[in-house]
């Protein structure tokens, strides 16, 4: 009887943490799919749309995350496949200095310029 | 002399602006994912059409020759607009046409092969699309043409055209 009862308590705990597990991969995969561009309906995500090509991405994403490959390995391989424009979230590389780098150099610039000015008037 | 700056700078700025526009005018809207030179195929195992028999790729291309991957399907339009332009390459020796049945049904794929022709020595199911993900492919028809050493050297968006076929000929030649 006790052995029956520890093998329940056994069962339900593996069955939660493999729920929960589950749970965690859904949320990474959605996570990572509201990331990716979609390629035929441009503007909106893989998470969002309903094409063939999103429909792949969803399975490929799926299938790579069940294989153990992390959130920025899947980036990698998409990339390797699409190129950076396939993701939202564009890395720090030579076809994206300008990207990254001119918004923090317009910041400068003009902070540069209203401390001239206060300057200027004190 | 401040002014005729902050005038230079203005002018500078929207010149800037204006080449910027200019250049985006004559940019398509669409985004086409570049082949970066010299990819290796990807390693796959897939179910061959015919035989329903999975194959792996390096079984696949195994012979020392140039290759064409090309992604069809029954219900594509231009995939029947492209293939007698397949056909016609099918008959040069130096070249091996795979075909990759994209999100079809086995009897329209069939019977499309009965009607138009089959240029192709191996054709494998997609079934899901993601055999073509693998190749960096994101619809139909889509065509890539691979090396001796097994390298994507090209990647053709949309049906073929003579032009593409000439130009895959002297490649190849």
């Amino acid at each position: 009887m006790k052995f029956i009862k520890i093998s329940i308590i056994l069962f339900l705990i593996a069955s939660f943490s493999g729920l929960k597990s589950a749970e965690a991969n859904d949320v990474l995969k959605n996570e990572i799919l509201k990331n990716i561009r979609c390629l035929i309906c441009q503007g909106q995500s893989v998470y969002d749309s309903e094409s063939e090509f999103a429909s792949s991405i969803k399975l490929i994403v799926d299938r790579k995350i069940n294989e153990g490959l992390k959130e920025k390995q899947i980036y990698q391989f998409l990339r390797e496949k699409y190129g950076d424009w396939v993701i939202f979230d564009p890395q720090l590389n030579k076809n994206t200095y300008v990207l990254w780098l001119l918004p923090l150099l317009l910041f400068l610039v003009g902070g540069v310029i209203i401390i001239k000015k206060l300057l200027f008037k004190n | 002399m401040k002014n005729k700056f902050s005038l230079f700078v203005v002018v500078i700025f929207l010149s800037f602006c204006f080449v910027i526009f200019y250049k985006g005018l004559n940019t398509p809207n669409n985004y086409a994912p570049k082949v970066n030179e010299k990819k290796n195929i990807p390693t796959f195992k897939a179910k061959d059409l015919y035989s329903n028999n999975y194959v792996n790729s390096d079984k696949i291309f195994e012979e020392n020759t140039f290759y064409i991957v090309n992604i069809w399907a029954s219900w594509c339009v231009p995939c029947r607009e492209e293939h007698p332009l397949l056909m016609q390459l099918s008959k040069n020796q130096s070249i091996k046409l795979i075909g990759l049945n994209y999100r079809d049904n086995f009897n329209n794929a069939k019977k499309f092969i009965d009607d138009f022709g089959n240029p192709y020595s191996r054709i494998l199911i997609d079934k899901d699309g993601t055999l073509g993900v693998e190749f960096g492919a994101y619809g139909v028809p889509e065509t890539f043409l691979i090396d001796k050493n097994k390298h994507i050297i090209k990647k053709f968006v949309g049906p073929i055209n003579q032009e593409i076929v000439n130009e895959i000929k002297s490649i190849i030649k």
